[in-house]
């Protein structure tokens, strides 16, 4: 099996799906020649391979960018366009919330929008608060949006292929850090589905839902945690919306605990959702009070120590998990 | 270019405006209507001569005040009257209502109640002609106020960047909510705003449909000519408030009373009347006519069921 990255994992599935399918081309700011041009990107060499016509610079125009997905896509083609920085989809909300998530149901499920908007993410790089902002909880708040966030290259590029092909709008958040961790990949054709959970690692005393970069830090500290005996299961959620409430439940019903990790800040983040997907469907089975390990409500700082303070790691979910161990029966 | 029969931009007109008329009379008659209605009752030349100048492939995206350009596209009314009632029946099955009707019988794929929110999407199916090299125009509606966002100006840009196929269509009444043009901004004529993003124009009296239809036609042909996109300003006026629930404090009495003289069907009727095209009893039949459609589309859409509440569930994803 190949070894390739997260960027270049999606690359492939862009690759493969514009080979594919003619309806399918990609837009965005120096997705072709652009001012980030590294090999471990995910739009690295497509304006060589396809050509002006399918790969469509941009002038930086968010809003703008959004609304060609949107038009194109209800004339059936199949867009996939890229906001450079998950912050910046705030200059596009209004064509992601407004009319790619609604215009679908105000049509009264006459019109599709099969579009997929790719968006960078993840403290991590140094770029400080208005390029790394986690704010995949914003977008799962908009009834209409399929909210996509893989962890491994392999599932990053089975997932890009199921939001290609899929009717609807898909919201596809890469982290940045990713792009360049290297991981098994199937060479033969596949395609992984939105909306369906992934057990990475079984365990028996605590269920870890988490997703994206986090993933990283729990297997580690699941690790570790398997040597003082605490067997660790670990959940990557990989889609938010739709939400695989039943792998989560299973899990939780095997384990009886729940520790919810994410990069995002803490209030209003989608642990939140999870923890009350639990709490209101699997209530009886928890042994102990569910925990949120989450960066603290502050913006991403720039300074180096500051910006590892923001981000949860390793240490942090060791201590819940010892501590979640030692709770008590409810 | 051949020109379109009058009487039949007559008819659309007048359809349009009793329409529109019933609206408001409905909207004062308690649990018939369920919300404002924004109507557009002296503009239907806009959308009658734009209209005349498309064929059906064509796609239109059309803005809060839509229910001229949905007609004037070919939607049936009864079922634009069943979707403002809140009807299964409605195009929509209830769920847009008077604001967002998408009629895609007739590719008028989206309006959208946030001003300027339609102008990037019109972008986007214009692009579509052009990556499929189709031949078919896109016709974007918004209004003098939606020149104020910055979805206008990005999506101007881009638009001209790439040379598409979109005719954007500001169709200005002069007010912008409750603000007058001079309070809302410093431009005189919004065309000249197409010269920033290296765009042509053009000015049209925008209460005389002939006009309205040439430069439409006129700017169709270039954009399928490969010399799109084009900003069309049609100079008209709102006769009524920005909705139904706007008691119009700030629309000077003497302003309206002055556009009325200036209305644009009775300058078309005048003018079929002089060219014996039109007799007074043929303009009474024509009247009827509408009256009568609008009359059978309110009695169908007060007859239509509700939908079910769990319908409220369905269409979200394909």
């Amino acid at each position: 099996m190949q070894q390739i990255t997260m960027g270049e994992a999606v690359n492939q599935a862009l690759r493969e799906e514009m080979r594919r399918d003619e309806q399918v081309f990609v837009a965005g700011e120096g997705i072709g020649v652009g001012i980030h041009s590294n090999p471990k990107f995910p739009t690295f060499g497509l304006l060589e391979e396809f050509g002006t016509r399918r790969v469509k610079d941009t002038p930086v125009s968010e809003a703008a960018i959004a609304g060609l997905a949107v038009g194109a896509s209800v004339m059936g083609l199949r867009p996939v366009v890229e906001i450079m920085f998950n912050p910046f989809f705030t200059i596009a909300a209004d064509q992601i919330v407004n009319h790619a998530a609604k215009l679908r149901y105000l049509s009264g499920g006459k019109s599709k929008f099969p579009l997929v908007v790719r968006m960078k993410s993840g403290s991590g790089i140094g770029a400080g608060c208005q390029h790394s902002h986690n704010l995949e909880a914003w977008l799962a708040h908009c009834p209409g949006l399929k909210v996509v966030m893989p962890g491994t290259p392999a599932d990053a590029k089975g997932l890009l292929k199921s939001a290609i092909r899929d009717d609807n709008p898909v919201i596809f958040i890469e982290d940045m850090i990713l792009y360049f961790v290297p991981g098994p990949v199937p060479e033969e054709d596949y395609s992984i589905p939105i909306g369906v959970a992934d057990v990475k690692k079984p365990g028996g005393d605590v269920t870890l839902v988490t997703w994206s970069k986090m993933l990283g830090a729990a297997f580690k500290a699941a690790a570790k945690l398997e040597q003082e005996g605490i067997s660790v299961e670990i959940v990557d959620l990989r889609t938010l919306v739709p939400l695989d409430e039943e792998t989560i439940l299973k899990s939780v019903t095997k384990t009886g605990r729940l520790v919810v990790l994410h990069e995002a800040t803490r209030t209003g983040g989608f642990g939140g959702e999870i923890a009350a997907v639990v709490a209101e469907k699997a209530f009886a089975q928890l042994k102990a009070p569910i925990k949120r390990i989450a960066a603290p409500d502050i913006p991403v700082p720039y300074s180096k120590p500051l910006e590892e303070f923001y981000l949860p790691n390793e240490k942090m979910i060791i201590e819940s998990i010892r501590a979640i161990m030692q709770s008590k029966e409810q | 270019m051949e020109n379109p029969n009058q009487v039949v931009l007559l008819e659309t007109m007048l359809l349009i405006r009793r329409f529109e008329e019933k609206l408001e009379a409905l909207s004062k008659e308690p649990g018939k209507l369920h919300g404002m209605m924004i109507v557009c009752t002296g503009q239907e030349a806009v959308a009658a001569g734009v209209s005349a100048a498309l064929e059906p492939q064509d796609v239109i995206i059309s803005n809060h005040r839509s229910h001229g350009h949905l007609i004037a596209k070919g939607a049936e009314i009864n079922l634009l009257m069943a979707e403002i009632y809140g009807k299964r029946t409605g195009y929509n099955k209830g769920k847009s209502g008077t604001l967002h009707i998408a009629v895609p019988e007739v590719n008028a794929l989206c309006t959208t109640t946030v001003v300027g929110g339609g102008i990037p999407i019109a972008v986007g199916t214009a692009f579509a002609a052009q990556y499929e090299n189709k031949d078919f125009v896109t016709v974007c509606y918004f209004g003098n106020g939606a020149a104020d966002e910055g979805s206008f100006h990005e999506a101007l840009n881009l638009a001209a960047l790439w040379n598409l196929p979109v005719i954007f269509v500001c169709e200005n009444n002069v007010y912008s909510g409750a603000q007058r043009q001079e309070e809302h901004t410093r431009v005189k004529d919004l065309a000249d705003r197409a010269a920033a993003y290296g765009m042509a124009s053009q000015i049209v009296d925008g209460n005389d449909v002939q006009r309205v239809y040439e430069a439409t036609a006129e700017a169709r042909e270039k954009c399928l000519a490969g010399d799109g996109p084009i900003l069309l300003e049609f100079k008209t006026y709102r006769w009524g408030g920005h909705s139904t629930t706007d008691h119009q404090v700030y629309q000077p009495k003497e302003e309206i009373e002055q556009w009325k003289q200036r209305c644009p069907i009775e300058k078309l009727k005048k003018e079929l009347l002089g060219a014996g095209v039109l007799t007074e009893a043929t303009w009474q039949q024509l009247n009827e006519g509408v009256m009568k459609q609008v009359e059978q589309s309110v009695q169908f859409a007060e007859e239509s069921p509700w939908p079910d509440v769990t319908e409220a569930l369905e269409d979200i994803f394909a």
